[in-house]
């Protein structure tokens, strides 16, 4: 049963989440362009182009492409749903892969060569993201004895003391999950990459739009579960929280414009190893804890 | 919302020398820093608002240049950049070269010059800006919609029917 601190908490991820996430990306492109000596958007830039894509006429080749991008959003908002109502970390996981796999499937659906190698490198990504998201759960678990948020939530020490590794390895995540790093990936934000825009290459006008949206929607859903290990009971560390999910995009940024030409082979050996060593090592100590060692 | 805040843009060069693409990539680079008006060089047509098309069309990409325009959804715009594309430039002559871009596609704007300047691009943006909007207006007012190249296409050639009839 959801309290009513959950259902305040959904209704506020449902109507603010598209606008809050389109500011911080508004922040981001301005962040890089002055790292890059340059003056940038302006912050609400990726609200307006938001709202740009519904105005625009929507064209598609087939009628499945639209129930299946439509269907990638709800599923997205839903994982967030579950997250931000305290729901159960597992559910969240496999809801977020069920979004994924609907793009996916939207990118085949069309028979076109560029979406095609952006499907394919899609599931590279999610291969290498994946193991990674799900072992941040199975660490949550082991220290608190719930994959629930709200359970989660409740403990006395902030959990980044637990589980440091695991908080490295979902930051190196996070640069796939925030579409940065790797350039040549499946949608990356980046201009002149190899495949265009690869998985949403064929979406137009409001279409494209939804899949958007969606992308704000889960990047909050990133953001929130980065803020996770940072809350504790005492209501004072939502304010911590806040302060390490702007570091964390901060060093996003950052890492985006050291290592701009990072490619997916690269990208895909790396999180496979920063997820066995940074999250893997915590785990056995978790583990060792758990066993009373 | 104005679509002119979020022009994104696609850049095709047709037969060019490379010296007005050479041009649009330093549109883009930190001193003239076209990202600041929201642009987004984006390679996509599905995506793009606005065509930029330098050098003059060919023989061989008369059909990309017809298949692109037709690709993106409206409203949009077309910009030809530089002297080429504006009416073939020192090519004109040649065998292969069909003329500017307006030979195959409906033009919006024209940006002369040999290359033509990153201030004059920016200018000729802005300019294509006004015109999206407006095209935006028409379209949730009269439902105006773009003409395709095949419609284009068409009208040329009545127009040059009549004016083979008038020479007569």
């Amino acid at each position: 049963m959801i309290s009513t601190y959950g259902m305040a908490a959904i209704l506020i991820y449902l109507v603010c989440s598209p606008f809050v996430a389109s500011i911080l990306s508004g922040v981001d492109r301005v962040v890089t362009a002055r790292m890059q000596g340059r003056r940038g958007p302006s912050v609400m830039q990726a609200w307006w182009d938001l709202l740009k894509l519904f105005g625009k006429e929507s064209t598609s080749v087939n009628d499945i492409q639209k129930i299946l991008v439509a269907a990638h959003c709800f599923f997205a908002v839903f994982s967030g749903a579950i997250f931000f109502g305290g729901g159960d970390l597992l559910l969240v996981f496999f809801s977020l892969t069920m979004a994924e796999v609907f793009l996916i499937l939207a990118a085949y659906s069309v028979n076109a060569a560029y979406s095609e190698i952006g499907a394919q490198r899609e599931l590279l990504q999610m291969m290498a993201y994946e193991p990674m998201l799900l072992l941040t759960s199975v660490g949550f678990y082991l220290s608190t004895g719930s994959f629930a948020v709200s359970d989660i939530i409740r403990t006395d020490i902030p959990l980044i003391c637990k589980m440091p590794g695991f908080f490295i390895g979902l930051c190196f995540i996070l640069v796939i999950k925030l579409r940065k790093s790797p350039f040549d990936l499946a949608t990356s934000h980046h201009a002149h990459q190899e495949i265009i825009k690869g998985l949403t290459g064929d979406l137009s006008g409001r279409i494209y739009g939804v899949s958007e949206l969606a992308e704000l929607y889960e990047e909050i859903l990133m953001l929130g579960m980065a803020g996770l290990f940072f809350i504790t009971s005492d209501p004072v560390s939502i304010v911590w929280a806040l302060i390490a999910v702007a570091v964390v995009m901060f060093a996003m940024s950052l890492i985006d414009n050291v290592f701009p030409r990072v490619k997916w082979e690269l990208l895909l050996r790396y999180s496979w190893l920063v997820t066995f060593f940074a999250g893997g090592t915590n785990l056995m100590v978790l583990l060792l804890q758990a066993k009373g060692l | 919302m104005r679509i002119s805040r979020s022009p994104w843009l696609l850049h095709y060069d047709g037969s060019s020398c490379n010296g007005c693409d050479i041009e649009v990539l330093a549109a883009t680079t930190p001193r003239f820093d076209v990202e600041r008006f929201g642009i987004i060089n984006t390679g996509n047509p599905k995506h793009a608002d606005i065509f930029l098309c330098t050098g003059g069309v060919n023989a061989q990409n008369q059909d990309v240049v017809r298949q692109i325009y037709d690709q993106m959804p409206d409203p949009k715009v077309v910009l030809a950049c530089g002297i080429c594309a504006c009416d073939g430039g020192i090519f004109k002559e040649c065998y292969n070269i069909l003329g500017g871009t307006d030979t195959v596609i409906p033009v919006d704007v024209y940006v002369p010059g040999c290359a033509v300047r990153p201030e004059a691009i920016i200018d000729g943006v802005v300019k294509a800006l006004q015109i999206l909007d407006d095209k935006k207006r028409r379209m949730k007012q009269e439902g105006y919609r773009s003409l395709t190249s095949e419609e284009y296409r068409k009208q040329l050639e009545e127009k040059r029917a009549d004016g083979v009839k008038s020479d007569a």
